[in-house]
């Protein structure tokens, strides 16, 4: 039997057409000659030195790093906490209420969730800027760090802290020296996901955002409202190659190192 | 010459290492624990052994310090455990799983424990290499433990727990997964390594075998309570109730009513059978309800009928489970009752006289069995 009979080749075909023919045009005509944006004129890369002596995209581009970087952080450091207790407290009261609301802001509207950023800094009188966008993206890729985070440690076989506390370790050294070096692949790819979710968020940014920072999705929005340049083509063509690296990385993360060290663990223990 | 006996829990002078005092242990409304008072004695090697569920696992992991008794106190050396933490105990625990750590080599999974005591460098690795000589593990050293046997690494889960010299060393199913050959080594060597570091072990096991070639005592459990505790010899010999004689080996269980004769004791079991006489120092009612309670090996089967056994009766052979070096017999009695009997087999199997459906004689002498109130 053939595996690929037309109708399956159809059918793939079609639905990576879907997917990705908008991408390709675009990164396509990034490398256009012509100021055109429709009109094919030849192969250039004149459009990333444009982009690279245009400073309000360089700043808006700085900005981006920067909260992606911060709020990332952060996220991955309270994300994780909050897997660790909710996985590994036990029974509380309202443990599963607790769990499912780390879960909530993951199907929530980010409009909701931006507008309700948005009057809480008001109301506490914080100036919007680089501070409020990196509070508001702690805020929800925090639950994405989580879900990954827990994930793996429903999976760690808890003697491990036992013996580590049985051993001598207080709790915080039992964490640091052997859960944290076992689960740091969920925690790395937690990290590049919430990363890659900063870095492309334009709803909540354009929310919790002032005149002082603006971020590069927001500057690439406003920008294709007077017309879209092959400048913005270059840059977005930039912004899909860091996000593509991020998310590829963070599953090879995810997969690879995930399945060996379960495998090492596994080998730990006592054979089945 | 004679060695002296290791009993100190015969000793009223020794005092016990590890107290339970009336510990009581609930996890919601079940009830793990109940009510338990036992002595463990430094030196010993104390066997817990039950069914799962019974409260063994649970009475380790409160003498290791991941669980507190809800009512009772725990003394290990005279000090009151209630408010010390596992990492503040000189308590270490070999686990179930073995719980290596898989970031870490074998020296360094042994190492551990050492570090985390702030010791200079040469002092520990000066242990860790007199741990890795003891288990025989010198030429692992640098492997992880995904690279090594599983006799390997339960060698370094015991090598571990041991590197710190702590006072108690508790041991969670240690054996279970390792195959009989290996487990029967392993056991000898256990035995070996707590004897020449002189460590008091407390081993829980659901593999009576198991507990009764390691131990020095035995504590068989059942729902929360220790129902006896005594040397593997006695348990196996001496067993006080029906639940510990069923429990360790295999018995022949008969119940019937009571009637005392002197230093003997006249079991009546069924109608138009001959009394059962057995031999106790308990005192029994007439009438009362007893237990008679007899090892199938301490049972002989005969074509003839025996001419001087205190106890005898016919029956047929219903079963033979033939296990190279015994085989057991299962004989019923015209009441409905089946009897085991055992018989080493030193003659060839050919020349086996008694086969299935023959009539035979099983017989026993008055002392041969246990008399039980319960």
């Amino acid at each position: 039997m053939r595996r690929f009979s037309w109708f399956n080749a159809t059918a793939l075909s079609l639905g990576f057409a879907f997917l990705y023919i908008p991408m390709i045009i675009l990164v396509v005509y990034s490398f256009n000659a012509s100021k055109l944006v429709t009109v094919w004129a030849g192969f250039s890369t004149q459009w990333y030195g444009e982009l690279i002596r245009n400073e309000e995209f360089l700043n808006a581009a700085w900005v981006t790093i920067k909260v992606a970087v911060m709020s990332s952080t952060i996220a991955t450091v309270l994300g994780t906490m909050a897997a660790y207790v909710l996985v590994r407290a036990g029974r509380f009261s309202g443990r599963t209420l607790f769990s499912g609301m780390i879960y909530a802001p993951l199907v929530m509207p980010e409009v909701i969730t931006g507008l309700s950023l948005l009057l809480l800094f008001i109301g506490i009188g914080l100036d919007r800027g680089v501070l409020t966008i990196v509070l508001a993206h702690t805020t929800f890729s925090m639950c994405y760090v989580s879900v990954v985070v827990s994930s793996r440690l429903v999976s760690f076989d808890q003697s491990l802290e036992e013996a580590a506390l049985d051993l001598g370790c207080s709790a915080f050294d039992a964490f640091r020296l052997v859960t944290l070096p076992i689960i740091a692949p969920a925690v790395i790819s937690g990290w590049l996901l919430a990363f890659t979710l900063s870095l492309d968020d334009l709803v909540i940014a354009s929310f919790t955002t002032g005149p002082s920072a603006t971020t590069l999705p927001i500057k690439i929005f406003s920008a294709v409202r007077l017309g879209v340049s092959p400048e913005i083509n270059a840059l977005s063509t930039i912004m899909i190659a860091i996000v593509t690296v991020g998310v590829i990385t963070a599953s090879l993360i995810t997969k690879q190192a995930a399945v060996r060290q379960a495998r090492d663990e596994r080998m730990a223990e006592r054979p089945a | 010459m004679s060695q002296t006996v290791f009993a100190p829990w015969n000793d009223p002078d020794e005092k016990p290492l590890i107290q339970f005092r009336n510990v009581t242990k609930r996890f919601g409304d079940f009830i793990a624990i109940d009510n338990l008072t036992q002595d463990i004695y430094a030196k010993e090697f104390f066997a817990l052994l039950g069914p799962s569920g019974c409260g063994k696992t649970t009475m380790m992991r409160m003498l290791a310090g991941f669980e507190a008794p809800t009512k009772g106190q725990i003394f290990i050396a005279g000090q009151d455990m209630a408010r010390i933490p596992p990492n503040k105990r000189a308590v270490n625990m070999m686990f179930q799983s073995y719980a290596l750590f898989p970031h870490l080599s074998v020296w360094d999974n042994i190492a551990f424990g050492l570090k985390r005591e702030g010791k200079d460098k040469d002092a520990i690795a000066a242990r860790v290499d007199e741990m890795l000589r003891l288990t025989r593990l010198s030429k692992f050293a640098k492997r992880k433990p995904h690279q090594i046997s599983g006799g390997q690494r339960q060698r370094v889960a015991l090598a571990r727990s041991l590197a710190k010299a702590p006072k108690l060393l508790l041991l969670d199913e240690p054996l279970g997964a390792l195959d009989k050959k290996l487990r029967q080594d392993t056991q000898f060597e256990l035995m070996d390594i707590q004897e020449k570091t002189g460590t008091t072990f407390v081993i829980v096991t659901h593999d009576q075998e198991e507990a009764m070639t390691v131990a020095s005592r035995v504590a068989v459990m059942d729902e929360g309570q220790i129902i006896q505790v005594a040397t593997p010899a006695q348990i196996y010999e001496a067993p006080n109730s029906v639940y510990v004689a069923d429990f360790i080996g295999d018995v022949n269980i008969i119940s019937g009513r009571a009637k005392p004769n002197g230093e003997k004791v006249a079991i009546h079991w069924a109608e138009g059978q001959p009394d059962i006489i057995g031999t106790t120092a308990t005192k029994f009612e007439a009438g009362q309800e007893i237990h008679f309670a007899i090892r199938p090996e301490k049972v002989a089967i005969s074509t003839e009928e025996p001419a001087d056994a205190a106890n005898k009766t016919k029956g047929k052979v219903l079963d033979i489970a033939y296990l190279g070096n015994i085989s057991t017999y299962h004989v019923e009695l015209p009441t409905g009752h089946v009897v085991k009997a055992q018989t080493a087999n030193t003659r060839r199997l050919s020349r086996r006289v008694i086969t299935w459906e023959d009539p035979v004689w099983v017989s026993w002498t008055d002392t041969a069995g246990v008399l039980l109130e319960r």
